[in-house]
């Protein structure tokens, strides 16, 4: 069973193609890590996904629903895929529990006390039931990033896509912000992780893909592509990763 | 902060630094008074010992006359508040519609988004003063039914199309500084495109340009008097009444001071406002 595949997927930037024909699929209650170098591809095939991007070539298909369709209504799709940023992208004008509610209220219309009641349970489940009040810049980064991933699933998407999540944050944050993500698998989420957090990736995914220059050059288990990578290019980044201490 | 933690006395070297730093702000502002003074003195010399001082004393600064033109004037003047009044709130409105066409992408609206372009440069480029004269006499001039003939209604209608045109640039500016990650974090969330714009662009772009919009307005309060050019009689045209008839100016200077008496607070309001946001952005803050 797939929950999304990704079929043919070309990006192109002016003359440069950044995602040269990347093919996945993933499963419901998966875990993917896409790994690989700044300027791989990770970021984009994410934007992608969410239709903050135009493919230029293949299809993306969503719970057997073509989402890359030009005329598929961009909005619906994204009601069912929640979004998480490198830089938190908090509303810096709405209270945390404004920025929780707000897709709930007016995208889904969840009435306010509904949707407020839900987002102080899932403030209290991830230890941020005192900040519903507070103002993002109030908040250290790894809270800021907590409150952003809450307000992804606030409005219970199929799939949660993370864009490098922990790149901002100093690393006693990035702890914090990785228990709210295992406590995401734990609870059964569709997730694609860009990330840089080798050992995170190690433990937390099922299937980890190494992207180089645009192209799925490798996926397997983690024990796999971590122990025993196939391609020479896949050996090549991880052992810069070791030496650079990150592994 | 110190959470009951009494802080240690201060050490020696501590309270002589303090000592020289309130030395130091004393002479500062002993300095700043005394080079005020000199400056006021020197001006005021300059001008009284001019060889025309007499004359301009008798016809600028004669108190008589001040007290005689005041009760006019003012009464003028609070034509000028109503104008103002009446015109800031609907300027206000225009701005924000023409900023908000030049923004809509679908197709349909093509021909707003070109009108609103078309508006903003056209005014923006023809001085204040001819707008008021053209609409003035050019709209009566077409004898339609409906279009107002009174002199401060076409005066309002003059200054809300050219200051509308500032006041959309201004929001236009704001809605730009807002960054794409806000728009891209609101989509992301499933919203739509107008949804993103109301809910999230618009109250940050909105916060940024109060001070740019107060500015604005502080030039508006000024540029009332020009309506004076198409027969409404406030406080510019009293005096000038007065100046007329009597060859006295000083009722220009009681206008002038009317109109500063207007500005000043709303200036200060806008220096305000501008320090705040700036404080609340702090060193390296969000």
């Amino acid at each position: 069973m797939t929950l999304l595949r990704i079929e043919g997927v070309w990006k192109n930037y002016r003359h440069q193609s950044v995602l040269r024909g990347i093919d996945l699929d993933v499963a419901p209650h998966e875990v993917v890590c896409l790994i690989g170098a700044s300027g791989s591809g990770k970021s984009t095939l994410l934007r992608c996904v969410n239709l903050l991007e135009t493919i230029d070539d293949g299809a993306i298909h969503l719970d057997g629903d073509e989402i890359t369709d030009v005329r598929a209504d961009v909005d619906e799709v994204r009601k069912r895929i929640g979004m998480v940023f490198q830089s938190y992208n908090l509303f810096p004008h709405m209270t945390v529990l404004d920025n929780i509610t707000l897709a709930p209220r007016k995208v889904h219309g969840t009435p306010r006390d509904r949707a407020e009641e839900q987002a102080r349970e899932l403030l209290a489940r991830f230890g941020l039931a005192d900040k519903a009040g507070e103002y993002p810049d109030r908040l250290s980064g790894g809270q800021q990033q907590r409150v952003a991933v809450i307000r992804a699933i606030a409005t219970q998407p199929r799939l949660l896509l993370l864009d490098e999540v922990t790149s901002a944050l100093d690393p006693i944050l990035v702890t914090e912000v990785l228990s709210i993500i295992r406590e995401l698998k734990d609870a059964g989420m569709t997730m694609i992780l860009a990330t840089h957090e080798m050992s995170f990736a190690r433990d937390i995914s099922d299937t980890v893909c190494f992207l180089d220059g645009g192209v799925l050059l490798e996926r397997g288990s983690p024990e796999q592509i971590f122990s025993d990578p196939e391609h020479p290019r896949t050996r090549e980044f991880l052992q810069r990763v070791l030496d650079a201490g990150r592994l | 902060m110190t959470d009951g933690v009494t802080p240690p006395a201060k050490s020696a070297r501590q309270l002589e630094r303090e000592r020289v730093r309130r030395g130091q702000a004393i002479r500062s502002s002993s300095v700043a008074t005394a080079s005020t003074i000199v400056f006021l003195v020197l001006v005021g010399v300059l001008v009284t010992s001019s060889p025309g001082w007499p004359r301009v004393r008798e016809t600028f600064f004669d108190p008589e006359w001040f007290t005689r033109a005041l009760p006019d004037v003012l009464q003028g003047f609070w034509i000028n508040v109503k104008i103002f009044l009446i015109a800031e709130p609907i300027i206000l409105v225009v701005g924000l519609l023409v900023a908000l066409a030049r923004g809509l992408r679908a197709p349909v609206f093509f021909p707003l988004r070109v009108l609103a372009v078309v508006y903003t440069d056209v005014f923006r480029g023809v001085p204040t003063l001819l707008v008021i004269m053209l609409v003035g006499f050019g709209l009566p001039a077409l004898q339609l039914t409906g279009v107002p003939s009174d002199e401060i209604t076409l005066g309002v209608v003059a200054l809300v199309l050219a200051y509308g045109a500032y006041v959309a640039e201004v929001f236009r500016a704001g809605i730009d500084t807002v960054h794409p990650s806000q728009i891209a974090a609101a989509r992301s969330l499933g919203l739509s495109h107008g949804q993103a714009m109301r809910h999230v662009v618009l109250p940050q772009a909105v916060r940024r340009v109060i001070p740019p919009l107060l500015n604005d307005f502080v030039s508006l309060q000024k540029d009332t008097a020009l309506v004076s050019t198409i027969g409404v009689i406030e406080a510019l045209r009293q005096a000038q009444i007065y100046a007329a008839s009597k060859f006295n100016y000083t009722p220009y200077l009681v206008a002038a001071l009317l109109f500063i008496v207007l500005t000043i607070p709303m200036a200060r309001f806008t220096d305000y406002l501008s320090a705040r946001a700036a404080r609340r952005r702090g060193p390296g803050g969000a």
